[in-house]
């Protein structure tokens, strides 16, 4: 939802994502089934621990809204939680939990997914209630209505009472003109605020179709067991027309974008982000090395400079935003230490893509950076729940199988690559840059 | 992205205090060092990799009067210079290997943590034993760190959750350290001298009073010759660490107190003191809290005050016992003007559970959920290595996941009823709300 988040999110994915050395890529053990009527299946046996993770991820998100009905895809994952003919309000996560299990569900602005986790024993379940929600859903008014309150209230919270992720908002509606990336996954309170029955209803009969479904399950389970329940759960589900596709092109941006946010807050925020290419251009990989000698880890260039050195910021990195559907953000951001301006933070992140600009990369540097990649990929491993969201999220935004590029393009990255991508996409007519200016931060005493 | 709820996180805390496993092996293979070090080590050979966890009794139970933020300031020092390292170099040799190593201060322990690659692993604990047995504790590096902690509580301002949690720490345990932000305070800090770091340090960073867990690629006596090398030098304490003191008891009445700020939210915290770790009815709370407010969807509080009112997106109860009498707090946030209605449900819910039987229904599925969900809490290193050392740390036991199961099958609806009316006070309870109070109608 808050592109912040969203950084920090796919920070965690990309440490978790990268699983595997090349040699054994865990890809080599996916196997990848599409059943008649569209929905594609993705089965990876994973035992070491004896626990089955089942994923069903919607091909749809904030990308997929219009102006107006933003906050649609959220509002809809919310609902599916409320009720179909054979499974009624609340009652899915209470039938998940009596089996002792964990339930949830996420969207973002490439797709909308749901998940079980449960002892290995108990996974024809969850093929039971997905697919019985995956066109059964009842949307009933009175239980759209007090859920639509309680998405207001997620809102206010996740939102607008907190000042960084509304600086977030601001910044990506900023750096987005014409592409819907730049619609919050949660909506705008007035869009939220007017949402239909018939919205709603409209969505799910559009995007909640086997043909733009995903199902991924990760854990210790027999795939020739397995895959003849999913036929038998999920074969007669009639599949549906193609969704329409999102045509909209961001332009290039030609010129610097300043942005204020005011409100009560305590500490100034500085945001920037730059338009650059996603996971399916080369550049991508330097770009993601050029992430990691930015931010990764406490000796990396930013928080060396701002936290530690300077002692300018309180905390600050960098993000890429490469596992996308369309090409998205390189993000920098600083939270100001208390008695420093917001124009310091600045200046020092500048400072630092100056210096990729102008100084080599030095070769232990980058190896350290490859380093920390590749220990990732292997930690993120460690994680069923964390194996099926990656592979669900690569095979949305790319297919599946462009994971296993990660790493070879990772190793392949030289030292004037980053110089290279840092020149071409960290410009300043290329940047939007947000700032937070406290407001009541001088009668706060405390 | 946006999820739907964040109950699953919320009940996953409180879970791994207490989970059952599925094997009836010992969770990990236990020995006591010569010099006085608890070791505990779990093989896990699928991925090679390796999670080392230090405990060391030195949480903030133990800071001295006037002096809080000590125990986290200390523990967030150890890696911040050592005999033979500057705090740069060790950040530069971590992140070279894409380790991670990190040092903190909790309310009843301090903990170091490593995340490596195994083939990485003599690299890794030797920065690690550098840390625990050889920090210098340099003070332009106590600067830093007060600089940044004074900068992390202004900041926390901005957090309404926060700044309510804050304050009811505050209320319901006073002076007691249990009543405190683990940061500390601001002028609390600025008295903080070296000296005070290096007596803290020395009084409760001992052999006797650590243990070291270990969960990965690893053989168990590879690791203990490994650290009896590493920690051979480590001199035993003095035992001049002092006794932990109780809370005082929370007045016999209720407390209100209501902060204003301009937010649209009122940030409500409801509750009062509530157990220790080593309560036997622990068990019965736990089911009692599931069915209350601990449970996510399948608890009263989020049927009442969710799902049929639409009043907000998260409403939880729970308990946090420690090594003495923790708290019971139900949180929530909701649009300042239903502020009103939802504290007088949640104390309709308090007295609902206190004056009548949960139904076999709850009960059977609180049971089913907490006994069946275990194999979730152990699925990665990390959740194993924390579960063993919260086992140990607490004394449950390392056979405690074969018990747990009955545990919690041996409570009875008279059980939660019992421990409900024991330990619930809806008529004496702290109350903290954060938000617009012009628009928050609040009961008198």
């Amino acid at each position: 939802m808050t592109r912040l988040r969203i950084v920090t999110a796919t920070l965690l994915l990309l440490f978790v994502m990268m699983q595997q050395p090349a040699s054994g890529q865990v890809t080599a053990r996916v196997k990848e089934s599409v059943l008649d009527n569209g929905l594609k299946v993705l089965l990876l046996e994973e035992r070491k621990a004896p626990v089955v993770t089942i994923h069903v991820w919607y091909r749809v998100g904030a990308r997929n809204e219009e102006a107006g009905t933003t906050g649609l895809s959220h509002f809809l994952e919310h609902m599916m939680f409320k009720g179909t003919s054979k499974v009624g309000p609340g009652q899915f996560s209470r039938t998940v939990q009596k089996n002792g299990g964990r339930d949830n569900a996420f969207t973002s602005d490439d797709y909308t997914g749901y998940f079980e986790t449960f002892a290995s024993d108990r996974v024809e379940l969850s093929l039971e209630l997905e697919a019985d929600r995956m066109r059964g859903l009842l949307l009933d008014p009175k239980e759209l209505e007090a859920e639509k309150k309680v998405v207001i209230e997620e809102r206010r919270l996740r939102t607008d009472d907190d000042p960084v992720s509304a600086l977030a908002e601001v910044m990506v509606a900023g750096a987005f003109q014409v592409h819907p990336y730049r619609q919050p996954v949660i909506g705008w309170m007035s869009d939220l605020e007017g949402l239909t029955r018939d919205d709603l209803v409209r969505h799910y009969n559009t995007y909640y179709r086997p043909n733009n479904a995903v199902l991924t399950v990760v854990g210790d389970f027999k795939s020739e067991e397995l895959l003849p329940k999913i036929r038998r759960h999920f074969a007669a589900i009639p599949r549906g027309s193609d969704p329409p596709k999102v045509r909209a092109v961001e332009p290039q941006q030609r010129g610097e974008r300043r942005l204020l946010l005011r409100k009560e807050a305590e500490l100034p925020f500085v945001y920037l982000g730059y338009h650059v290419p996603n996971l399916n251009h080369r550049d991508s990989f330097a770009l993601e090395v050029l992430a990691y000698i930015l931010s990764g880890g406490k000796s990396a260039r930013i928080y060396k400079s701002l936290v530690y050195e300077k002692q300018l910021a309180l905390f600050a990195g960098a993000g890429y935003d490469r596992e996308s559907i369309d090409p998205n953000l390189f993000t920098l951001y600083a939270n100001a230490m208390p008695g420093k301006t917001p124009e310091q933070v600045e200046r020092a992140l500048l400072e630092e893509i100056e210096r990729l600009k102008t100084e080599p990369i030095p070769e232990r540097e980058l190896q350290k950076a490859k380093n920390q990649i590749e220990a990732g990929f292997l930690l993120g491993q460690d994680s069923v729940f964390n194996l099926a969201r990656q592979l669900a999220e690569y095979e949305i935004v790319a297919g599946w199988r462009a994971w296993e590029a990660y790493l070879p393009g990772i190793r392949a990255v030289k030292a004037e690559d980053l110089q290279r991508v840092a020149r071409t996409y960290l410009t300043q007519d290329n940047r939007t840059v947000a700032v937070l200016i406290p407001t009541k931060a001088e009668k706060e005493s405390r | 992205m946006t999820g739907r709820n964040q109950f699953i996180s919320g009940i996953s805390v409180i879970l791994l205090l207490f989970p059952v496993l599925v094997a009836a092996a010992p969770l990990a293979e236990r020995q006591v060092l010569d010099g006085g070090v608890t070791l505990l080590v779990a093989s896990r050979r699928a991925l090679p990799i390796v999670t080392v966890k230090v405990s060391v009794r030195a949480g903030s139970l133990w800071e001295p009067e006037g002096r809080a933020g000590l125990a986290n300031l200390t523990a967030s020092l150890l890696t911040r210079g050592t005999a033979t390292r500057t705090a740069a170099q060790i950040d530069e040799e971590a992140d070279f290997i894409g380790a991670s190593l990190s040092s903190w201060a909790g309310r009843d322990s301090s903990e170091l943590e490593l995340t490596l690659l195994k083939k990485d692993l003599p690299t890794g604990l030797e920065l690690l034993a550098d840390a625990l047995l050889r920090p210098e504790f340099p003070d332009r590096e106590i600067a830093r760190k007060v600089g940044e902690f004074k900068a992390a509580l202004r900041k926390r301002q901005e957090d309404p959750g926060e700044v309510a949690r804050e304050a009811f720490d505050g209320l319901v345990f006073g002076s007691h350290p249990y009543g405190r932000s683990l940061e500390g305070t601001d002028a609390s800090l600025s008295a903080i001298t070296r000296d005070d770091v290096l007596r803290f340090y020395r009084a409760h960073y001992s052999p006797e009073r650590t243990m070291i867990t270990v969960v990965g690629d690893v053989e168990p006596k590879e690791v203990a010759e490994r650290f009896r090398t590493l920690l051979r030098d480590w001199p035993r304490g003095g035992g001049t660490a002092g006794e932990t003191a109780e809370p005082k008891p929370l007045p016999e009445k209720v407390l209100v107190k209501k902060i204003d700020r301009g937010v649209t939210q009122a940030n409500i915290v409801l509750g009062h003191q509530g157990v220790k770790r080593d309560n036997p009815d622990y068990y019965a709370l736990t089911v009692m809290n599931y069915i209350l407010g601990g449970g996510g969807f399948s608890s009263r509080l989020v049927e009442q005050i969710r799902e049929r009112e639409g009043w907000a997106y998260d409403v939880s109860s729970s308990f946090s016992p420690g090594l003495e009498r923790g708290s019971f707090q139900v949180v929530l946030q909701t649009k300042n003007e239903t502020a009103g209605p939802a504290v007088r449900e949640v104390l309709r819910e308090l007295r609902r559970i206190i004056d009548q039987e949960v139904t076999d229904q709850e009960l059977a599925d609180a049971k089913a959920y907490l006994t069946g969900s275990f194999p979730l809490r152990l699925d990665t290193n990390r959740k194993l290595a924390d579960l063993i050392s919260t086992v140990e740390y607490y004394k449950l036991g390392l056979d405690y996941a074969d018990r747990y199961p009955t545990l919690i099958n041996a409570v009875t609806r008279a059980d939660v009823l019992r421990v409900a009316r024991a330990y619930l006070r809806p008529d004496r309870y702290v109350l903290v709300v954060v938000g617009d109070q012009s628009k928050a109608a609040l009961p008198k």
